[in-house]
């Protein structure tokens, strides 16, 4: 493993006209790791990855990837990286051995190793039968996995991988885990992956950040980053709604309230699982009684909604409302 | 462990040729109208219009041969469209940040494209001048003759591939680049395609064909078919075709600098 295969930002900016969709973002991945950007759409992740693999400029800030400046290094940049942006961009007319002819190819290798090392990776992402069907008979795992093969072909250092499993299938979306998660701890890839999918993050990444509005606003483990919240929430749902008021009014003696939608209540206990006990006997006491009781322990949406005031399901919404007035520019602009 | 390195030029642009010829191989909507309306739109000028050559002054030949030039052009115009279209959809899908994200270079993706609509306007030339001499048309310049207006053609249909490139990539609109089709249409039909140029009656329409460079374009070509060796409308046709091809590669040259931000 090579140690200048990490990747290394400061104040980085990008700024499209009125709207700044990258804000100043720091960030250090080491090398073989598997770093998880998490956020909703628009909040400038795919904006970042653009800059990071030399696709556009930065506004303000400095970068490097893999020991070299994005901004002055970017032809190197370029041979150490391997890219799969968010719309897998592929020709629907050639097939999926002449996508590694063509990527291959442009990256200068000889044809035998084009033939050698595309065969090999058609069959590792599963798409060994399919390798001379055109793409355009290719489902939307298939052409991912494709285009996680087309970044492989020239053995980058550093893989980046733009929301790779949006729109996948359960089945997919694990083989594609699989994969990403070998060739970070098998192969000693560093792999930069942007997601929206909470579940991802976690079961992927070494580390993530979370992204908001342009800003990262916490890094760390998964773990470390729940343990931060550390508190488990509580939710119940009365047997009579009528009641749901007084529910929370009780729970609310445990714990800060979370918003919740669905008729029940819900708090951040403030003293953990312990008062599990004093929570049934208050609820008891006060004669209420609940349908359902459920404590969750911390997750990244908890980190999320601590960090940035909403859930992550709550920022998608809230985006897609923005795009749907044009209120807001999103990172799209950079597609 | 594969070795990438950064190849030379002529190999992307070798890669990006020959992509381009399988994507317009594998759509027979690229190809059969480029090749079936010039010589449908050749029979029609050809037997509607056989009268002019009534006309005094007309070239002693018969029409056929006078129009042959006409789809020669007619293809070209198609290459227009089949370069601007395929860049820009390209452009459209995300395929050309797959591209940029490469060591290709940016002449390397001008000469690729631009091979590629070589190699289907010499599929043109030959299918259109096979065309013309199976119905009773002559190359009064002979074979070697037929080889420069091969080349001419090509020159054409590189000039005009070279405007549709820049279309495209100034636009990264395939409905943008459709939209020159007419115009260039209307270029053609206000040329000297259809009677000599001192044969147009109206002022106007003969100003017109005078300053319209497919005017020359056309006259090389059909010098080479109804005269045998014209210097001067050769002169002229290679002068035009190399003097559109050089701005149009200079303007899509700068539109792509501008299309490729990459660092």
């Amino acid at each position: 493993m090579d140690a200048s295969n990490g990747i290394e930002a400061e104040g980085l900016v990008r700024q499209f006209k009125e709207v700044r969709a990258v804000d100043g973002i720091d960030l250090e991945v080491s090398p073989g790791e598997i770093y998880g950007f998490l956020g909703p759409n628009g909040a400038g992740k795919s904006t970042t990855v653009h800059m990071l693999t030399t696709l556009l400029p930065p506004t303000a800030g400095r970068a490097s990837v893999g020991g070299h400046d994005i901004i002055r290094e970017g032809a190197a940049v370029r041979d150490v990286i391997g890219v799969a942006l968010q719309d897998a961009a592929l020709d629907l007319l050639l097939t999926g051995r002449e996508h590694m002819k063509l990527q291959g190819g442009l990256h200068g290798l000889s044809s035998d190793e084009i033939a050698k090392r595309g065969d090999a990776l058609l069959e590792r992402v599963g798409l060994g039968e399919a390798a001379d069907r055109r793409v355009r008979t290719y489902s939307g795992g298939m052409k991912r996995r494709l285009d996680l093969a087309l970044a492989l072909i020239h053995s980058p250092r550093l893989l980046f991988l733009d929301e790779p499993t949006t729109g996948l299938d359960v089945q997919s979306r694990a083989a594609l885990w699989d994969e990403v998660s070998g060739l970070a701890h098998r192969d000693g890839v560093t792999v930069f992956l942007t997601t929206q999918y909470l579940e991802e993050a976690d079961a992927l990444a070494d580390r993530v950040g979370i992204i908001h509005r342009g800003q990262l606003v916490a890094e760390g483990t998964p773990a470390a980053l729940k343990d931060q919240i550390g508190r488990p929430t509580l939710e119940a749902v009365p047997a009579d709604s009528a009641e749901a008021e007084r529910l929370e009014a009780v729970l609310s003696r445990f714990g800060d309230p979370l918003p919740v939608s669905n008729g029940s209540a819900a708090v951040r206990l403030s003293d953990g699982t312990e008062e599990l006990a004093d929570v049934v006997r208050g609820l008891d006491s006060e004669g209420i009684k609940v349908a359902d009781l459920q404590v969750h322990a911390p997750t990244l949406d908890d980190v999320f909604l601590t960090k940035t005031g909403r859930s992550l399901e709550g920022a998608r919404e809230e985006h897609d409302v923005e795009a749907d007035t044009g209120e807001h520019a999103t990172e799209q602009v950079t597609a | 462990m594969a070795s990438a390195t950064t190849p030379a030029l002529r190999t992307q642009a070798r890669y990006l040729a020959w992509r381009s010829v399988v994507r317009t191989m594998r759509q027979p909507i690229v190809i059969v109208p480029p090749l079936v309306f010039p010589l449908f739109l050749l029979a029609i000028n050809a037997s509607g219009l056989s009268a002019a050559t009534n006309i005094p002054g007309f070239p002693d030949t018969s029409y056929l041969a006078f129009a042959l030039a006409f789809p020669f052009i007619q293809g070209a115009i198609f290459a227009t469209n089949t370069a601007g279209a395929n860049v820009a959809e390209d452009i459209g899908n995300g395929f050309f940040n797959r591209l940029a994200l490469t060591p290709m270079s940016g002449p390397s993706l001008l000469a690729g494209q631009l091979t590629g609509v070589l190699l289907i306007g010499t599929l043109q030339a030959v299918a259109f001048l096979a065309a013309g001499l199976a119905a009773g048309a002559t190359i009064e310049a002979g074979v070697l003759g037929a080889l420069v207006l091969f080349a001419l053609s090509l020159a054409i249909a590189a000039a005009f591939g070279a405007i549709g490139l820049f279309a495209g990539l100034r636009t990264g609109s395939s409905e943008a680049v459709q939209g020159l089709f007419p115009l260039m249409f209307i270029l053609l039909f206000l040329s000297s395609a259809t009677l000599p140029r001192d044969l147009i009656s109206s002022d106007w329409f003969r100003t017109v064909a005078t300053i319209n460079p497919v005017s020359y374009l056309i006259e090389g070509l059909r010098s080479l078919i109804i005269i045998g060796w014209d210097p001067e409308a050769l002169a002229l046709g290679f002068g035009v075709a190399a003097a559109i091809f050089v701005i149009a590669l200079w303007a899509a040259t700068l539109a792509l600098r501008e299309r490729l931000v990459r660092t």
